[in-house]
């Protein structure tokens, strides 16, 4: 059998550099699309067919396309529009972002709809204007409850992440397959790369199960 | 601004003209028309799905009329989005399901609306809500979360979340008829004593006793129009339809 085990040890500072690219991005990406989702999210619900509209286009087309052509098309595609090329940093975190803020808007639009109907009605009543009940009641109370999906969609970025190695943005899988191109030995290298996907993902959904466990606790939905 | 209300001495603090509400092809109130006076004690009562409930919603706006016209305070409210906020926090409004806000504690519930929308300053909202408690008898719940109180505590606070807006009226949706029995005299005495201190008040209830006793006009409303109004005297001991006698012997004999 053809295996190396220095060579797994020699490759795992790389590696776990890219990792934390990996990382980093991921949490950029999802940080961003939160923020992008909660005005998607309340768009697709808003009265105004104009908001509606606009939020229902950006996520159909973000959900019904690939992300890979969704990173191409930021990567190499806007260049050509704008006229000056783009860091594959900047291009990769945006078009994370952006591809996450579609299925964060999916999952805000879910926890608002989630919330009694009679808390809005109860800050209405109040005198409170639409906005200020969403931002004073009926978010607080959204929020509390996607953070399990949150996590989730954490998960499933950090994974998809890995598809911006294709514009040579180094993070764990450009990483690994740069010592390939090195070394020559993929097995070794992928099989490694994946365990530690596996590690991260795996913690974090440790994470998200303690947190749901909390606000079960807490009960305070 | 005056309202030339139909045939009414002082000036009605409500006037509802010819009200009409449809939800799709069901048709839930049928023309209403009616005014509130200030101070007055109006009680509606009726069947379920008579409408009693669309038609108090109706005049805070909560649902917006299909037809006809709520004026409050000498405006027209169903016509005018731009002060719709303005108006309706001076109307509270209190909930069959109470409607707390779960996130915050009971003192925050009370405070928002006041620092939020009249822009009270803290300690001023503080206080205030912590006067309306003692008046409900929960000044040493402040800091409970309302899951932490029974339904008719829960209940008290959300009278004393409408009460610190300083409304002109205020409008109760079956405000005990999510309790258990034995709750229902605790927030019913809230409400008396809050009708005693001149407190305008519609309330949709099935608490025939409370009518009879705190109310100064008694509504029967069936099949979305008000079929007979009167004292409550004279509406319970002679009503005069018959829809209002069948209805009245069905809930008086429980």
């Amino acid at each position: 059998m053809d295996f190396s085990w220095p060579l797994i040890w020699q490759s795992l500072p790389v590696l776990l550099s890219g990792a934390w690219m990996t990382v980093k991005l991921t949490t950029l990406a999802v940080g961003m699309g939160f923020i992008i989702g909660t005005f998607a999210g309340l768009g697709r619900i808003a009265h105004s067919p104009l908001w509606r509209g606009v939020a229902s286009v950006y996520v159909d087309f973000i959900r019904g396309t690939p992300l890979l052509v969704q990173i191409f098309l930021v990567y190499m595609g806007l260049p050509q529009i704008i006229g000056r090329p783009i860091d594959p940093y900047l291009a990769g975190v945006a078009a994370l972002s952006i591809n996450s803020g579609a299925y964060v808007a999916e999952i805000v639009r879910a926890g608002i709809q989630s919330v009694d109907r009679g808390q809005m009605e109860a800050a209405r009543s109040l005198g409170l204007s639409y906005g200020g009940a969403m931002r004073f009641i009926i978010l607080p109370q959204a929020f509390k409850r996607i953070i399990p999906p949150l996590g989730n969609e954490f998960i499933a970025m950090l994974k998809d992440s890995s598809l911006v190695s294709a514009i040579s943005l180094e993070e764990l899988l450009r990483k690994g397959q740069l010592i390939i191109g090195r070394t020559l030995r993929p097995f070794e290298i992928l099989i490694t790369v994946a365990l530690i996907y596996l590690v991260m993902t795996l913690a974090i959904s440790r994470l998200v199960a303690w947190s749901e466990r909390r606000l079960k606790v807490q009960q305070r939905l | 601004m005056g309202v030339e209300a139909p045939g009414a001495a002082p000036e009605p603090i409500l006037v509802v003209r010819n009200l009409h509400k449809s939800f799709g092809s069901l048709e839930v109130l049928r023309g209403i028309t009616n005014h509130v006076q200030q101070g007055e004690v109006v009680v509606i009562i009726g069947p379920s799905g008579s409408g009693k409930s669309t038609f108090l919603r109706c005049l805070n706006l909560l649902e917006q009329p299909s037809s006809g016209e709520v004026w409050f305070a000498g405006q027209r409210v169903n016509d005018h989005p731009a002060h719709l906020n303005r108006l309706r926090a001076e109307m509270g409004m209190v909930f069959q399901r109470f409607n707390l806000f779960p996130h915050l504690t009971v003192i925050r519930n009370i405070t928002l609306a006041p620092e939020k929308v009249l822009g009270l300053p803290k300690e001023e909202a503080q206080e205030r809500a912590l006067a309306l408690l003692e008046r409900v008898g929960l000044r040493d719940k402040a800091a409970s979360y309302p899951d932490e109180l029974s339904g008719g505590q829960q209940q008290r606070v959300a009278i004393a979340r409408a009460l610190a807006m300083r409304p002109k009226v205020m409008l109760f949706d079956e405000p005990t008829s999510a309790l258990d029995p034995e709750m229902i005299g605790e927030v019913l005495d809230v409400m008396r004593a809050l009708a005693q201190e001149g407190m305008t008040m519609v309330v949709v209830t099935h608490e025939m006793g409370f009518a009879r006793e705190v109310g100064d006009r008694v509504l029967f409303m069936d099949d979305g129009q008000i079929v007979e109004e009167n004292t409550p005297a004279r509406l319970f001991g002679a009503p005069q339809q018959e829809r209002t006698r069948a209805f009245l012997s069905k809930v008086l004999s429980l």
